[in-house]
């Protein structure tokens, strides 16, 4: 029997997360880089609050982005190497929405964890309860089109050798529009200013990401698979 | 590794002759040939529009009221930085052609554009950096126009980088090409930076409904941008040439061509 395209993502998505509570290790591990890298900060520069508090809402956009990033090492590992990528470009299911499943799932297990740590980061480097929201806010609609374009370079370069290196010059530059839209959207919070037209962004490069990006990741996937 | 000239030949549509041009592009042999004749007419007309742009912007062209002579650099600047965008237009289409239609001599002109955009990019940002020094009184601005600008230049080579880590052709072709097309949504990002966001780089002064500079400064600038763009196709001949020669080394047309000359 075919299932539907809402069943198979409910699938998928399912599989995932069974297997992600099954390595609870590796799922915390860029949680934890996240707030590592934004303790980096204080001992660099000052720990002074005035100071960092200037710099708060780009150091916390810059960590969830190399995050993001570190986190993606995993999206399609895996699978490609016990073959189950194989098996699904060959299943008839529409390879597109598997991806889009499997890049949902990683985005709830690397990207909503930082999105809810990022306030309690926030405030610790001086950031006013005021901004939190629109700091969670900028992140959640920010780090899900992280998520997908960092699934469309990790599709290209699962199968390339030491693609890790590669996966971040290919990708940070495409993700640098999101980081200007997300980082001016928590500074314009913090003095207090409108933040409409930001976030409004964010959430339009959000929707232009999910509806293209899937045939990329799923070109780019069939392209990795063959050998 | 074979030649692809008979697929091409036997794919052509039985209805019309419409596509056959599209179709005898695709053939290798006779994009090589024909790059061949075309380059020296773009090359020579290139260096001859060069050299009365060059003539006419820095000899003819008044100095500007208020940058004086320094205004200059863009008979360099200008059409550099258009060109780099351009650039990965061609690029990107080329990489769409490539995808879509299968087209292996659309991949090779594609991974041809890479370097020479990076080029351009390069050029861009040095000369913005001489003009910036007395103008801005800085060599580097973190402004937007610049700031994207400098992403162009690391699209290009995560383009470059991401093609050699492939060792099969096709592979690395269908790749970069992915990337070349998601990648254009930072084209729009450069050229509207300077409107977008209030920005230190000065805004267009040529638009579609006229120029804020005068035509005896604005001619030079744009035989400089023709000559550019007639430069770019003649070095693209070049590396288009070169593509098919390393993709059809093992092609019997080549021994033919060969056994000629």
């Amino acid at each position: 029997m075919q299932p539907g395209m809402l069943q198979l993502l409910g699938l998928i998505v399912g599989r995932d997360l069974r297997l992600a509570m099954r390595h609870w290790d590796q799922v915390i591990q860029p949680l934890l880089f996240f707030v590592i890298i934004t303790t980096l900060f204080p001992l660099a520069i000052s720990p002074a609050l005035d100071e960092l508090r200037r710099i708060a809402p780009g150091v916390v956009w810059v960590a969830a982005m190399l995050a993001a990033l570190l986190a993606l090492e995993s999206l399609f590992r895996p699978d490609i190497e016990d073959g189950t990528m194989e098996q699904w470009t060959l299943s008839g299911q529409p390879l597109s929405v598997m991806l889009l499943a499997k890049t949902a799932t990683h985005w709830l297990l690397s990207g909503l964890p930082i999105v809810l740590m990022a306030p309690l980061v926030g405030s610790a480097m001086g950031m006013p309860p005021s901004a939190w929201g629109v700091t969670a806010l900028s992140l959640a609609l920010g780090t899900a089109s992280l998520s997908v374009l960092g699934a469309i370079g990790a599709a290209l370069t699962v199968s390339v050798r030491r693609g890790s290196v590669l996966l971040a010059l290919l990708v940070l530059p495409l993700e640098m529009p999101v980081l200007i839209f997300g980082a001016r959207a928590v500074d314009l919070a913090m003095h207090g200013e409108a933040v409409a037209g930001p976030l409004n962004l964010l959430a339009a490069l959000l929707l232009l990401f999910i509806s293209l990006g899937p045939f990329a990741m799923a070109a780019a996937m069939r392209i990795s698979v063959e050998t | 590794m074979s030649s692809n000239t008979e697929s091409s030949v036997l794919n052509a549509p039985k209805a019309g002759t419409r596509w056959l041009w599209f179709h005898k592009l695709s053939s290798p042999p006779y994009a090589y040939r024909t790059s061949g004749v075309l380059r020296p007419w773009f090359l020579w007309s290139a260096v001859i529009l060069l050299l009365v742009g060059t003539y006419g912007g820095l000899l003819l062209a008044p100095p500007d009221y208020q940058q004086k002579d320094s205004f200059r650099i863009i008979y360099v600047h200008v059409p550099s930085a258009s060109m780099s965008l351009m650039v990965y237009v061609v690029m990107a289409v080329a990489s769409a052609v490539g995808l879509i239609w299968r087209m292996k001599l659309a991949h090779a002109l594609a991974a041809g554009c890479a370097a020479v955009g990076a080029w351009f990019s390069v050029l861009a940002l040095f000369t913005g950096a001489f003009w910036g020094r007395p103008m801005w009184g800085t060599w580097w601005a973190w402004d937007p126009r610049v700031t994207s600008e400098l992403i162009q230049l690391f699209l290009y080579l995560g383009f470059i980088a991401l093609r050699s880590s492939f060792e099969d052709t096709q592979r690395a072709d269908r790749a970069s090409a992915i990337l070349a097309i998601v990648g254009v949504v930072n084209v729009p990002v450069v050229k509207y930076s300077v409107i977008w966001w209030n920005s230190l780089h000065q805004g267009p002064s040529i638009t579609l409904t006229g120029a804020s500079i005068d035509s005896s400064m604005l001619w030079p600038l744009f035989v400089m941008l023709l000559a550019y763009a007639l430069f770019f196709a003649a070095v693209m001949c070049d590396r288009l040439r070169v593509e098919i020669l390393k993709r059809e080394r093992n092609a019997s047309w080549l021994a033919d061509i060969g056994a000629k000359t």
